[in-house]
């Protein structure tokens, strides 16, 4: 069976997993780290058959995508899949060029004979498409698919790269880490609960977090909610921000403008609370409560603490 | 320092958009267009470097005819010209034919600096800023929030999921931008009138030098082969807080085993 690469950017991560359930539909996975400390055994716990270790570099992006396409000449993989992600897509555009090949970004599912299919315009719209020009070359959306483990027992190669210089034009000189404590990634989480303007200031997001909290789950904002100086850009959902897909979307004091749903309308489940009966959020809740947030809010996290 | 910025021509985020049903690409004839929103940090931060280190600044889009609205709305806001590459043979263009082109129009305008959005509404593909960096064999900062220009030295802060990086490179590069970098200004009365009256260089595909048989449907590395809309959601309970709101609301994620 042809192998399949699965570029694990940093460490290995939720849609990390996702990439390896999709690659053992397609072929054999073969994970390919940048640094001898990502968790090997959790790639193989995923079904990797092979890892790849390449060694870790201060540039920024290049040097990772001249490593792929070396292991994409010497080792005729059937695809190349990654990560949705700004480096995953970086990686994946410098890929496309190099080999003078078609990319697909965005994709939910990927079928066996390499057609992917994507969500488009705010997830209004379902696009099937296929590679035309070499190998698929796709970036694959987290929460797309659950992981599911299957034990394998990989053989581990070191690779190595000449760089060219092209590769080494950009320094990284700090990564800095802003802690985010133990609440999951917003893109992988499961639950995401959101405030947004309707919050009213960055002291009352603690309501926001609480809620979050204790359902597990991550901290979104909106647009708003950003620019008002009430939570960080980081955590912005929707189309200029992060798209999510949880299992359950909470929205607190969010219009539901086309924007905000952007990123967030393929949820499974969407709860809503605004005090707006007319507000365009309650068009697409599964669960909508009409009320004032700052009743609700601490009504449903005492409740949630009663039964827990 | 010469900037070149990159400036797309989407159909507006805040409306209906789809897919023509006759060859999939995206439907802009009916669509009301506007400039790519990231891009308009672009040309900002742009303008904000030539008001500090002098040079001059010219926007460069690919797009059919009807562009040459956003390219006018873009020069309102101050730079000095543009480019537009306009020709029947691109459409249906991917992204890899699309960068193609651009870099070809890049190597010709000898920029020091070319800003670009980091992504567009439309495709929101996210690519196009690498494989121009890619080809062209220069530096790339892209995604970046912060953007400090010393001489030639350029250093970037981008938004990382873990917190953020500091980046640095020399001219020639590539900055690509979110929308976190500045604010962009409003186009002056002044600024309208004088957009009408600056040069706008109209490129057909054999001045930038790439072969019709490389780009448009006949280049294309990728295929649409259907689309379909998704059904829309529907609205499901709504109640009206009487004081008891939050129970009914964890009442209703138990029955749906979230809590
Ligand atoms: C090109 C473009 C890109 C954009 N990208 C994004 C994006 O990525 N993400 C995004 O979110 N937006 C985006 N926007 C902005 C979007 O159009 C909306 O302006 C934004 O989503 C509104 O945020 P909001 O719902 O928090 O605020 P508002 O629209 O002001 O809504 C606040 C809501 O809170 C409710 N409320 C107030 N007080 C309470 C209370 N005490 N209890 C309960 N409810 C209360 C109100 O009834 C109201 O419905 C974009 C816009 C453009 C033009
Ligand atoms: N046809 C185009 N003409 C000019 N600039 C473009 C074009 N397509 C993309 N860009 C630039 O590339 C950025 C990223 O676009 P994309 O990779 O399509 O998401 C945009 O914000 C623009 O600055």
């Amino acid at each position: 069976m042809a192998e399949v690469l699965v570029v694990v950017e940093g460490s290995v991560k939720k849609v990390t997993l996702e990439l390896l359930t999709i690659a053992r539909t397609l072929g054999s996975p073969s994970a390919v780290v940048f640094d001898s400390s990502v968790d090997q055994a959790k790639l193989a716990e995923y079904g990797a058959e092979k890892i790849y270790v390449a060694p870790a570099s201060d540039y920024l992006v290049a040097p990772k995508a001249t490593v792929v396409a070396q292991l994409v000449r010497e080792k005729q993989p059937a695809a190349v899949l990654l990560g949705s992600t700004q480096e995953g897509k970086e990686i994946a555009g410098r890929l496309a060029v190099k080999l003078d090949n078609g990319l697909l970004t965005d994709a939910v599912e990927v079928a066996a004979d390499g057609t992917a299919t994507q969500v488009a315009f705010a997830g209004s719209t379902i696009v099937k498409s296929k590679v035309t020009k070499g190998l698929p070359i796709v970036t694959i959306r987290p929460n797309s698919v659950t992981p599911s483990p299957q034990p394998a027992t990989p053989a581990v190669e070191d690779v190595t790269a000449e760089l060219s210089e092209a590769d080494k034009l950009t320094k990284v000189v700090e990564r800095v880490t802003e802690t985010k404590g133990s609440r999951p990634e917003l893109t992988e989480a499961g639950v995401v609960v959101s405030g947004g303007r309707g919050v009213g200031n960055a002291d009352n997001f603690k309501l926001v977090e609480e809620l979050a909290d204790l359902l597990g789950g991550a901290v979104g904002a909106s647009r708003a909610a950003v620019d008002s100086g009430y939570y960080p850009h980081q955590f912005q959902v929707g189309q200029t921000g992060k798209t999510v897909s949880p299992q359950l979307y909470v929205a607190l004091g969010i219009s539901g403008a086309i924007q905000h749903r952007a990123g967030m309308q393929t949820s499974k489940t969407i709860v809503a609370v605004n005090k707006d009966p007319e507000a365009p959020i309650f068009e697409l809740a599964d669960y909508g409560v009409v009320g004032d947030l700052f009743k609700v809010v601490p009504q449903a996290a005492d409740e949630i603490r009663k039964r827990k | 320092m010469n900037i070149v910025v990159l400036v797309k021509q989407v159909p507006d985020s805040g409306a209906e958009r789809t897919l023509s049903s006759q060859d999939f690409t995206v439907e802009r004839a009916s669509a009301s267009n506007v400039i790519n929103e990231m891009d308009e940090y672009a040309i900002e931060e742009a303008l904000k470097i030539k008001e500090a280190h002098g040079g001059e600044v010219t926007v460069l889009t690919m797009g059919p005819a009807g562009a040459t609205e956003s390219i006018r709305k873009a020069l309102s806001m101050g730079p000095d010209k543009a480019v537009h590459i306009s020709d029947d043979a691109l459409h249906g263009s991917c992204a890899v034919a699309t960068s193609k082109v651009l870099a070809a129009a890049l190597g010709q305008l000898n920029a020091d600096l070319i800003l670009c959005g980091a992504e567009s509404t439309d495709g929101r593909v996210q690519v196009l800023p690498h494989m121009i960096a890619e080809r062209l064999g220069i530096a790339a900062l892209t995604g970046a929030r912060k953007l400090t220009v010393d001489g030639s030295q350029l250093t970037a802060e981008r938004q990382t999921d873990e917190g953020y990086e500091v980046v640095t490179a020399a001219t020639p590069a590539v900055v690509s931008v979110w929308d976190t970098i500045n604010e962009p200004r409003y186009p002056s009365f002044k600024g309208i009138m004088a957009a009408k009256k600056k040069p706008v260089q109209a490129l057909s595909l054999a001045e930038v030098g790439v072969d019709a048989g490389e780009v448009g449907f006949a280049g294309a590395t990728s295929q649409v082969l259907e689309y379909s809309k998704r059904p829309p959601r529907s609205a499901g309970t709504k109640i009206t807080d009487e004081g008891d709101g939050g129970s009914q609301l964890v009442a209703f994620l138990a029955t749906e085993k979230f809590v």
